[in-house]
């Protein structure tokens, strides 16, 4: 285009530095995590045992972490997905009120949000104790990404015409809604999913306040062997935690592209 | 509008009211004096704050510099062998967490990093910076860099190229067309871009978290002041400070990007 011959060896050298650097530390983990002594190189060879043992540590994490996700995406899809047809339908100030409060509590340090609910809902018994201390703390998080996800879409489709129709043909409220509104928004739920499951088991600023010793989640056992493992086993810990997230950025990136060919796939509904 | 009353109900309750809670708690009287006048007297609180805003301002500006060419180039390069490739790689850390992060910054400039080993064969002496405020910059920056690169490539994406074009037969020199024509139009993307950044910066616990847990920013001081010294009420007070100081930061830059796209329209 208008691009300079200048501007574009620059704008190439930029990009890939940043690539490297943005990429170099994720290989160095990856290298680590799979060799017998880091700190002699790779020439000790390649092993599993790292992964073993990180297994044989961590598990209960991994499994619990999933745990919360779904439960998670379980109340953000039963919460959030009619809240989104509300605020597509109508656009007055209540409305905006409401989606711009939902989004506060990502607006908001999560250190913040977990301190509130420790003082409000920590004596609460039986609460504190369990994951669903933790799952609310996510809801919170996630939810107004499952909000705007499928929000887009039901703005997209034009269904407020559709339930117009249906409405004058006697459906009741529930029925368009589920029959309806739910089919034609499914892509932009399936993002809103995808990206609710990928904060979710990535979460820390909220949880390491929110757990407990026997509610550990993965990011929380990162932490800890970041802490007081040696570097092979933190590193392949890591690597568990990364091919994790693989399938649903791959599946994020794939739901962008086909929504959007000609345009940057980028996951912009992702934050901190 | 009765669709939305689950949502509208879990936030009053999990999230509006204990923050308020929260904020009651910060005024409680202790120690002759509520904890908010504690946490404006005592030096030692503004010192972290001022730390806090200027590391993270430094990560902010050090990010946008750094994604204008990156997102730039994406926008005007489309089709290249390697491009989704190249686009994935840039995208896959949007979802590491801040203490992963941290871990990675270690990798590269931590005891055992690539930096310390490098320097160490080229000088003798091994150069390692993680764990201070050098790793805290460099974490702040990885964080970022995703998700501004994403923002500026799709904005730079709906520049008009015959804008561009006119301003080129009238005669402007490639700079004068980047000033004039590009920045103003970019400008919106670059302040959301950036007070996201910024506000992330801020709030930014687990990267601080892994590095070291003396290093002196507000989230870190928030934590002590919790767990080790279960002084809630200072520790509250810190938190509505921190709070509503992002809040602000985002709210101005969201209005000052919906003023520059209303100017452009």
């Amino acid at each position: 285009m208008n691009a300079s011959k200048t501007d574009t060896r620059l704008g190439l050298a930029v990009t890939l530095a940043v690539a490297a650097f943005l990429i170099g530390p994720v290989v160095l983990s990856v290298l680590a995590g799979l060799t017998k002594n880091y700190f002699v190189g790779l020439s000790s060879g390649l092993t599993l045992r790292w992964i073993e043992q990180v297994w044989s540590l961590y598990a209960d994490t991994i499994w619990r972490s999933f745990a919360v996700a779904l439960l998670t995406l379980a109340i953000c899809t039963l919460v959030g997905v009619p809240t989104a047809w509300v605020l597509t339908l109508y656009r007055g100030r209540l409305a905006r009120a409401l989606e711009e409060l939902l989004t506060l509590p990502v607006a908001v340090p999560g250190l913040a949000s977990a301190l509130a609910l420790i003082v409000s809902w920590g004596t609460v018994r039986g609460l504190r104790g369990s994951i669903w201390f933790i799952v609310i703390g996510h809801v919170l998080f996630t939810l107004p990404f499952m909000v705007r996800a499928a929000r887009a879409s039901m703005q997209g489709a034009d269904l407020g015409t559709l339930d117009e129709a249906a409405a004058t043909l006697g459906a009741s409220r529930t029925q368009r809604f589920l029959q309806i509104v739910v089919p034609n928004a499914a892509p932009g739920i399936v993002t809103g999913a995808l990206t609710v499951l990928t904060l979710s088991i990535g979460e820390f600023n909220l949880t390491w306040l929110l757990h407990t010793p026997l509610t550990k989640t993965l990011p929380v056992g990162l932490a800890d062997s970041y802490a007081s493992m040696r570097l092979e086993v933190a590193s392949a810990y890591t690597l568990v935690f990364l091919l994790m997230l693989v399938p649903l950025l791959v599946g994020l990136q794939w739901l962008a592209r086909s929504d959007r060919p000609a345009r940057v796939p980028t996951n912009r509904t992702l934050p901190s | 509008m009765w669709f939305a009353a689950p949502a509208a109900t879990l936030f009053l309750a999990f999230w509006l009211l204990p923050m308020a809670g929260l904020a009651l708690i910060g005024a409680e009287i202790k120690d002759g004096q509520s904890a908010y006048l504690t946490v404006l007297t005592r030096s030692q609180y503004w010192i972290s704050l001022f730390n806090t805003v200027a590391l993270s301002l430094a990560a902010t500006l050090a990010t946008l510099l750094l994604s204008l060419p990156v997102g730039r180039f994406l926008a005007w390069h489309r089709d290249f062998p390697g491009r989704r490739l190249l686009m994935s790689l840039l995208m896959f850390p949007l979802a590491f967490p801040g203490v992963v992060v941290g871990f990675l910054i270690i990798l590269l400039a931590g005891r055992q990093g690539v930096v310390g080993t490098l320097t160490k064969w080229l000088t003798g002496d091994p150069i390692v910076f993680a764990y201070g405020m050098g790793g805290l910059f460099l974490g702040y920056l990885y964080f970022s860099l995703p998700r501004c690169i994403g923002v500026i490539a799709a904005a730079a994406e709906q520049i008009d190229p015959s804008l561009l074009e006119a301003a080129r037969t009238l005669g402007a020199s490639p700079w004068r067309r980047f000033v004039d024509v590009e920045l103003p139009a970019l400008a919106p993307a670059l302040i959301g871009a950036g007070a996201m950044s910024f506000a992330t910066s801020m709030g930014a616990f687990g990267t601080a978290f892994t590095l070291a847990t003396q290093i002196d920013v507000l989230p870190i001081t928030i934590y002590n002041e919790f767990t080790n010294y279960a002084n809630i009420p200072v520790a509250a007070a810190l938190s509505i400070v921190l709070g509503l100081a992002t809040w602000a930061v985002l709210y101005v830059a969201h209005s000052l990007a919906g003023a520059r796209l209303g100017a452009a329209a």
